[in-house]
């Protein structure tokens, strides 16, 4: 086989399979933004011989599941009902499928598993925390991000007649050893999810189709393993893979035939090479960073935003369409339906009722706000009461006034001596925590880890009930209480460390103000853990404070 | 048609959970965690072909045995009875409060200005299954709505103009991405066993997966009509299960051992023993034996209470391990010959 494909070139490949085969390979992800290349490639998918729907992120159930149709239904006065999206065989096209919220993901993925629809997920390549749910790039065989190519490369899609390749497609055969081969380069790169595999297979066949071969040959494995897995890969396989290798067939006694698997040998490695060359160059900084990041985003479901505790308030109801999502305000509907009553019996005479158009349906909107929760963890040792408590409440009542105007909710929980002890449950009232914070004693040890795991109760508790918690930590950093009690001083440098892991996995956004005379450098590390700013009491007047505190909870 | 249940390689605590529950609903149903593609929903719309078919009212909404279990806003005119397959429904995300409850028929109330009540969700699934993929990205308001209606076994509807109520009895299947999100405790408890799934790390079983799903999506006919006779042997021995459940002897022992094992983990309230129990009952009449004794206890503890404990954000090990760990503390680490 010729080496690695050119972007362009790959690109046409893809639209080429995807012709010839949409639904088995459920279809693509594609990462531009608006340019030539962007409209070559689009225009490219009218060669499908589905019908290309588009969709957008805010399309509601009904027009996904089919259900009534309310204008025709109203202007007839039947009942007229319309057919689900869902429910044709179509290549939905979804635009700005970064915006794609989890419920919609879900939807789409049920169908694509179906295999009644193909999808292209076209992602608008904006935002570094916006990506397409993992639910759809799982169930989509292919990858494309066309911001690698230039735009002398770019030529029309030659016009091309799959018919014969569509036919052939149940034909081709694929090898027996093809099939572990797949298996084996998917592990090699760390591909978990099975559909992978599934998925090269797909496009092995659908590109042998279009070869006009009969069987699956070495060269379309190659081809198919260079499209579906690079964007996939999690891990770099190890470099020493032929010392592996001749480990493995001792080491698992038989999954498949001796005499086959090192047959196998060879062509998993060139299947691997294709893979690497493919592997997008940012790909080790992405592993870097992926782990943090996944855990910290969290689900855009599960984001501050939409995930009210409450069902919201009630804003004036507007003109609107049932869509299955939204509620309709009778009343509304029926006051502006009133006045053009006598005027619409007389253009319809003989219908009794009333006469309601669907542009009299009003619909109930609410605002949904998330609470917010600020958990205030305060170091009340003797070190940090000798040093500066004083100080440290001080600066609390900045952070509290800030959040008493965002109608923030607060709670204060108080280490020193043994334990941590949640002083003030989740409030609103910026009087009660002013006074146990200023009733506050100090002394005794750091039980640090104890804090952290307070806060981390609380914080856990806060989003069960819907609001979004920070965890303001205010600390001198000397950690000398381990969890169990015990003044071990290194057991609880290592309770602390753990203790915020578990917090960073918990994803909540937090503050570390060190408040000792001079800043410490384990806290530092434990703010690096945390994954949260860390900043000094010395340097931290009130608007710095207050505009750190902003950053940290929006960020 | 759905992928054959038999047909699934390996995952073999998922599919001995759902099979459970097929035996004895009251057990209250499974949640699946676990990686993506690793057969969760593949495994849920399976069990759908395995389950056997119920009897119901013809056009009753709510799936009722008995006429007389009949709503009376149903309005149903024929007194006859139909097979038909246990009901499996789908409950997606975005769905709306209305459409889960049932609401007034906006159809019908413009159309022909007629009050009437269009059953929901929750009547469909009455006597059956409601699945809830990516349960873990369901909405507040919903899933408070769910937990209602599991504990009361009825749904009830007060809203513009309607007093309507029905029997809405059904067992929670969910399956979801724990990397996505987590699970309110008050939801994990009404799910009766769970069970976490993750890709098979075996080569040879991921090649026999892959080959499967090939000779499936090659020629299905081919595909269901050899695993149909192991599907078809598999619901027989449910069946079988489902009469034998009743019959089984529990001895003072094993009643013993489900709340000692309880205590030990500090699982929150009573459920935990009542499911153990039910389910180690349900597993001894799966494996053809008259008594209900440690072995079955000990097979099923992890997936009944892993998902009851108090979570230690310091126990990086996990649920799991701490049930393994207090079953080897109680029971001894091996399985002795007595058992």
């Amino acid at each position: 086989m010729t080496g690695p494909l050119a972007p362009w070139p790959r690109a046409l490949l893809a639209l080429r399979l995807l012709a010839v085969d949409p639904v088995g390979l459920g279809g693509l992800w594609l990462r531009a933004r608006p340019s030539p290349a962007r409209d070559a490639l689009l225009a490219g998918l009218g060669a499908l011989h589905l019908p290309v729907r588009r969709i957008h992120p805010g399309i509601g159930a009904g027009e996904l599941h089919g259900g009534l149709d309310l204008t025709a239904a109203l202007a007839e006065g039947r009942m007229v009902r319309r057919e689900g999206l869902l429910y044709r065989p179509a290549a939905l096209l979804l635009a700005m499928a970064e915006r794609c919220p989890p419920s919609l993901a879900v939807q789409l993925g049920q169908a694509l598993d179906a295999r009644s629809a193909a999808l292209v997920a076209l992602e608008g390549g904006g935002g570094e925390d916006e990506a397409l749910p993992p639910a759809l790039a799982d169930r989509l065989a292919l990858f494309l991000d066309l911001s690698e190519v230039p735009l002398s490369a770019v030529t029309e899609p030659v016009a091309e007649d799959f018919t014969a390749a569509r036919a052939r497609l149940p034909k081709v055969r694929v090898p027996a050893p093809a099939i572990a081969d797949l298996a084996h380069t998917a592990a090699a790169l760390g591909i978990a999810s099975l559909r992978a595999p599934l998925h090269a297979l797909a496009a092995a066949r659908a590109l042998a189709a279009l070869g006009g071969h009969d069987e699956v040959t070495q060269d379309d494995l190659q081809r198919a393993v260079e499209l579906v897995y690079p964007h996939r890969a999690t891990v770099l396989p190890a470099p020493e893979e032929p010392d592996q290798a001749e480990t493995e067939p001792e080491s698992q006694q038989d999954p498949a035939p001796q005499g086959q698997t090192e047959q196998a040998e060879i062509p998993q490695d060139v299947l691997l090479e294709a893979a690497l060359t493919a592997l997008p160059r940012d790909l080790l900084a992405r592993l870097a960073a992926g782990h943090a990041a996944r855990s910290a985003s969290g689900a855009p479901g599960s984001g501050a935003g939409r995930r009210g505790n409450r069902r919201g308030r009630p804003l004036p109801s507007r003109p609107g369409r049932l869509d299955g999502r939204s509620r309709i305000d009778l009343v509304a509907t029926l006051t502006s339906a009133a006045p053009w009553q006598a005027m619409r019996r007389a253009q319809v005479p003989g219908k009794p009722g009333l006469h309601i158009r669907p542009g009299d349906i009003r619909v109930k909107r609410y605002q949904e706000t998330s609470d917010r929760l600020l958990i205030f963890a305060v170091d009340a040792s003797g070190s940090a009461a000798m040093a500066r408590l004083a100080e440290a409440k001080g600066a609390v009542e900045i952070l509290l006034g800030e959040a008493y105007a965002r109608r923030d909710h607060v709670a204060l929980i108080a280490f020193r001596g043994e334990t941590a002890e949640l002083l003030l449950p989740p409030t609103r009232s910026l009087v009660q925590t002013k006074r146990r914070l200023a009733a506050l004693p100090g002394g005794g040890g750091t039980p640090l880890a104890a804090a952290l795991k307070a806060a981390l109760d609380v914080a856990q508790q806060a989003r069960g009930k819907g609001m979004t918690p920070s965890i303001a930590l205010l600390t001198d950093g000397r950690a000398n209480i381990a969890l169990d009690g015990t003044a071990n001083r290194a057991q609880a440098a290592e309770d602390a460390t753990r203790m915020a892991r578990a917090l960073r996995r918990l994803g909540t956004p937090s503050l570390v103000i060190d408040t000792a005379r001079r800043p410490q450098d384990s806290l530092k590390d434990l703010a690096r853990i945390l994954d949260a700013p860390c900043i000094a009491l010395p340097r931290a007047d009130a608007r710095a404070l207050s505009a750190t505190l902003g950053a940290a909870l929006d960020g | 048609m759905t992928f054959p249940f038999s047909a699934i390689v390996g995952q073999d605590e998922m599919k001995l959970a759902m099979v459970l529950t097929a035996i004895d609903p009251a057990i209250g149903g499974v949640l699946v965690f676990g990686d993506r593609g690793t057969g969760k929903s593949t495994a849920v719309r399976a069990l759908a072909g395995l389950l056997p078919p119920i009897t119901q009212v013809e056009g009753c909404p709510v799936n009722s045995a008995d006429v007389k279990d009949c709503p009376d806003w149903a309005e149903i005119g024929s007194k006859r009875t139909v097979k038909r397959p246990t009901p499996v429904v789908d409950l997606p995300l975005g769905v709306s409060e209305d459409r889960v409850t049932g609401a007034l028929d906006i159809e019908r109330a413009l159309t022909r200005g007629e009050k009437a009540f269009q059953p929901g969700l929750l009547a469909r699934a009455n006597r059956g299954y409601l699945y809830i993929d990516e349960v873990n990205l369901l909405e507040d308001h919903i899933v408070d709505l769910l937990l209602d209606v599991a504990q009361s076994g009825e749904n009830v509807v007060e809203r513009e103009g309607l007093s309507i109520r029905h029997p809405a009895r059904f067992v929670l299947v969910g399956s979801g991405n724990p990397e996505e999100g987590e699970l309110r405790p008050q939801l994990l408890d009404r799910f009766g066993l769970s069970v976490e799934v993750a890709s098979p790390t075996d080569i040879g079983q991921r090649v026999e997966v892959i080959r499967r799903r090939d000779a499936y999506e090659s020629d299905r006919a081919a595909f269901l009509k050899t695993w149909g006779a192991e599907d078809a042997a598999l619901r027989k021995r449910i069946l079988a299960a489902r009469k034998a459940v009743k019959a089984l002897e529990t001895p003072e022992q094993t009643l013993h051992d489900c709340a000692e094992l309880c205590v030990a983990l500090g699982s929150d309230g009573l459920r935990g023993e009542l499911t153990l129990l039910k389910a180690a009952r349900a597993l001894a009449a799966f494996e053809g034996d008259t008594e209900v004794a440690r072995r079955h206890v000990r097979k099923i503890a992890p997936m009944a209470l892993r998902h009851r404990l108090r979570r230690d954000p310091l126990d990086e090990a996990g649920s799991s391990s701490r049930v393994n760990r207090a079953l080897s503390e109680l029971f001894g680490a091996f399985q002795t010959a007595a058992e």
